[in-house]
C-alpha cells in the first residue's frame, strides 16, 4: 500500500504544482488586497465562486470557451471589486479590522446564499472538446486543461508582477502599500488606490475562476472551500507578499494532493489546516512576510 | 440602586412569563421557534462573553458545539452512559478545547483577524477530523436512539425541550450577570478596549482570556447535548458547520455585543425575520441573504446592536454603558 502510494508521489507532486498555479492566483489577489488596505477580505471564496458562475454561464449561454472568458469575466470582476469596495464596504467599515472582517463575512453570506437562490444547489461543470485528452507523461497523464490552467495562471501573475513594477498605477499602489500618509502627501488619492486594488485583487479571482472551471465543479458552496486554501497560502507565505504567495500556493497544492494520496480522501485534508494553525502559532509572519 | 431593582423585577417578570408561556401556546411551531430562539440566545451568548467583553472575535465557535455534542454522544452510544451526566463531561471537553485553542492562540499573541481566523481553522480541522476517525461514526455520523426520559435528556412533548433551552439560556444570562458585576467581567472589558493598558495595569491579560474562551467551550460543550438529544443525529458537517459558527456572532452583533440581553434580542429578531420572510417566499438561502443584509447593515449604522440603539434614545443625559464599562475596567 505504502509503496504503491510512493510510485505515485511524482505524479501527485505534478498534479499538485497545477493546482498550486491556480491557487496562487486566487492568494495573490488576496494578499495583495492585504498588502495596501491591510484588510482581510473574508468574501473572496464567494467573489471566486461567482467568477466560476460567470465563466459557466459565458460557456453554457453563449457557448464561450472559458480560457477565452478570461478576457470578459477579468475586466468585469475588477470593475465589480472597485464598485463593491468604493461603495460598500468603504465607507461601511469606517476603518476598523474587524468592521471590515464582518462586512465581508456578511457579503460572502449574500453571495453564497444568491447564488443558491438564482442558480440553485446544484454542481454545474462544463464539457470541452478538449477536457479528456492528455498528455502521457509516461508515468501519468496530465489532462490538457490542467496544463493550460497551469501556464495560463503563471502567465496572469507575470502580468500583475509586471503592471506593478511597471506602470504609474503599480508604482502608486506600491507607495500606497508602503507609506500610507507619504503617498497621500506626494499627491496619489489613497481612497481611489484602495478602490483599484481591491478591483485587481477581485480580477485575479475573475481569471482564477475561468481557469478553475475546465477543471473544478462549480456550486454555491465552492467558495467555502477555496475561503481556506487561500488564507493558508496568505498566511504561509506572508501577507501582502507576492513572491510568498506563489511559493505559497505551490506549497498547498502539493501538500494536498500528496496528503491525499498519502492520508487518504478524507485525512487527507487535515494539512492545509494544520499547516494554518501551525504557521499562525509560530511563525505568523509567514515565509516571506516582514510584519504582522 | 431603586433603579437596580426595577430592573430586577422586571426581569423576574419576564422569566416567569417565558416559563409559564408553554400553558398559553398550545401549536408546536411556535413551541419548536421559541426553542430554537432560547437556543441560538444561548450560544450568542457564549460569543458574547469571549467576543463581546472580552473583544476576541471567533469564526469557529461552533467547534465547542460539536465537540461536547461528540462527547455525550459517543459516551452514550458505547457505554450507554446517561446523557444527563454525559452533559458535564461534554462541558467539560468543551471547556478543555477552550483551554487548548485558547493557550494556543492567545500565547502567541493572536488577535483581531488572525484570531477569528485560527478559530475557523480549528473548525476546520476538527471537521476533518470528525469525518476520518471512526469513533464519531466518520461521515455515516452517529445516531442516538429515542428514548424519552429525563436520564437522557429527551423529552415526549416539545414543551420538554423548551424548557431545557430555556434553563440553558436563564444559566447563560446568569453568567453574564455575573460578569457584568464581578472583577473578572471588568478586567475582560478593560482587554476589550485596550490590551496594553489592561497589561499594564497588571491584569494578566493571557490567563483572563484563555478563562473566557473556558467559558464560551463550557457553554459550548452543554449546546452539543441538548441538540444531539434533541435531533438524535450528528455529523461532521452538522456539529461543525460554520453556519451557526456565523449565526453565533450573528446574533450577538445584531442585538449589541457587550450586553446581557443583546444576543436573545439578536436571535428574536433573526429568528423572527427568517420566519416571516419563509413564509412568503420559502426558497433555499433567501433568510440567510437577509442575515447577510442585517449584519453589513448593523456593522455600517448601528456598532452597537440594536439594544445599543435603543439605549442611546433612552437616556441620551445619562453616561452610555461603554463610559461605565471602561471606567469600571479602569479602576
Amino acid at each position: 500500500m505504502i509503496s504503491a502510494s510512493l510510485s505515485m508521489l511524482p505524479a501527485a507532486i505534478i498534479n499538485g504544482l497545477m493546482y498550486g498555479a491556480i491557487y496562487a492566483l486566487v492568494a495573490l489577489g488576496l494578499t495583495l488586497i492585504y498588502g495596501v488596505l491591510h484588510i482581510i477580505n473574508f468574501a473572496h471564496g464567494a467573489m471566486l465562486m461567482l467568477a466560476l458562475y460567470a465563466a459557466f454561464f459565458l460557456f453554457h449561454l453563449f457557448n464561450i470557451d472559458p480560457y477565452f472568458s478570461i478576457l470578459i469575466v477579468t475586466p468585469c470582476a475588477g470593475i465589480f471589486g472597485y464598485m463593491i469596495y468604493r461603495y460598500g464596504i468603504g465607507p461601511l467599515a469606517k476603518g476598523k479590522d474587524q468592521n471590515i472582517l464582518l462586512i465581508t463575512l456578511g457579503l460572502s453570506i449574500i453571495i453564497e446564499n444568491g447564488a443558491l437562490f438564482f442558480f440553485s444547489g446544484d454542481q454545474q461543470t462544463v464539457n470541452l472538446s478538449y477536457g479528456f485528452e492528455a498528455f502521457d507523461l509516461g508515468f501519468m497523464y496530465l489532462s490538457y486543461p490542467k496544463v493550460i490552467s497551469f501556464f495560463a495562471a503563471l502567465l496572469m501573475c507575470a502580468i500583475l508582477w509586471a503592471a506593478m513594477s511597471l506602470t504609474d498605477m503599480g508604482r502608486a499602489i506600491r507607495a500606497v502599500a508602503k507609506e500610507r500618509q507619504g503617498a497621500r502627501l506626494v499627491g496619489i488619492n489613497v481612497e481611489r488606490i484602495f478602490a483599484v486594488t481591491f478591483g485587481i485583487g477581485i480580477a485575479c479571482l475573475g481569471a482564477a475562476g475561468c481557469m478553475m472551471l475546465p477543471i473544478f465543479y462549480v456550486d454555491p458552496y465552492t467558495g467555502n472551500i477555496f475561503v481556506l486554501v487561500a488564507f493558508t497560502i496568505v498566511v504561509l507565505g506572508g501577507m501582502g507578499s507576492v513572491v510568498g504567495a506563489l511559493v505559497g500556493g505551490f506549497i498547498i497544492g502539493i501538500t494536498e494532493s500528496v496528503g491525499g494520496l498519502l492520508l487518504g480522501e478524507s485525512l487527507g485534508q487535515i494539512g492545509i489546516s494544520l499547516i494554518f494553525i501551525l504557521i499562525l502559532i509560530f511563525r505568523p509572519t509567514g515565509l516571506f512576510g516582514s510584519k504582522v | 440602586m431603586t433603579n437596580f431593582r426595577n430592573h430586577l423585577y422586571f426581569l423576574l417578570l419576564g422569566a416567569l412569563a417565558l416559563i409559564v408561556l408553554p400553558y398559553f401556546i398550545s401549536s408546536r411551531f411556535y413551541i419548536d421557534v421559541l426553542t430554537l430562539i432560547f437556543f441560538t440566545a444561548y450560544l450568542g451568548q457564549s460569543w458574547n462573553i469571549l467576543g463581546g467583553y472580552a473583544g476576541q472575535f471567533s469564526f469557529g465557535g461552533v467547534m465547542f458545539f460539536g465537540t461536547g455534542a461528540y462527547v455525550s454522544s459517543i459516551l452514550l452510544t458505547t457505554f450507554g452512559f446517561p446523557p444527563i451526566f454525559g452533559i458535564f463531561l461534554a462541558i467539560l471537553g468543551g471547556a478543555f478545547l477552550g483551554l487548548i485553542v485558547g493557550y494556543m492562540s492567545f500565547r502567541s499573541g493572536l488577535k483581531g483577524s488572525y484570531f477569528a481566523l485560527i478559530t475557523l481553522a480549528f473548525a476546520e480541522l476538527l471537521r476533518v477530523l470528525a469525518n476520518s476517525v471512526e469513533f464519531t461514526g466518520g461521515g455515516v455520523g452517529l445516531f442516538l436512539t429515542y428514548a424519552p426520559g429525563l436520564s437522557n435528556l429527551q423529552f415526549e412533548s416539545p414543551v420538554g425541550f423548551y424548557y431545557f433551552a430555556l434553563i440553558l439560556m436563564f444559566i447563560s444570562i446568569a453568567i453574564v450577570y455575573w460578569l457584568e458585576s464581578s472583577r473578572f467581567g471588568a478586567q475582560l472589558v478593560a482587554i476589550r478596549e485596550n490590551e496594553d493598558a489592561a497589561e499594564a495595569l497588571g491584569i494578566n491579560t493571557l490567563k483572563c482570556k484563555i478563562y473566557a474562551i473556558m467559558i464560551m467551550g463550557a457553554m459550548g460543550g452543554a449546546a452539543g447535548t441538548f441538540y444531539a438529544q434533541k435531533y438524535l443525529y450528528l455529523d461532521p458537517p452538522i456539529a461543525y458547520s460554520i453556519h451557526l459558527s456565523v449565526e453565533m456572532l450573528l446574533v450577538t452583533i445584531v442585538g449589541g455585543m457587550g450586553t446581557i440581553f443583546g444576543p436573545l434580542v439578536g436571535a428574536f429578531v433573526l429568528h423572527t425575520v427568517n420566519e416571516i420572510a419563509r413564509h412568503f417566499i420559502d426558497t433555499p438561502g433567501l433568510s440567510l441573504i437577509v442575515y447577510g443584509l442585517i449584519l453589513i447593515i448593523i456593522i455600517g449604522y448601528l456598532p452597537n446592536g440594536l439594544i445599543g440603539a435603543f439605549k442611546k434614545k433612552e437616556k441620551k443625559s445619562d453616561s452610555t454603558s461603554l463610559d461605565k464599562k471602561t471606567s469600571r475596567g479602569d479602576s
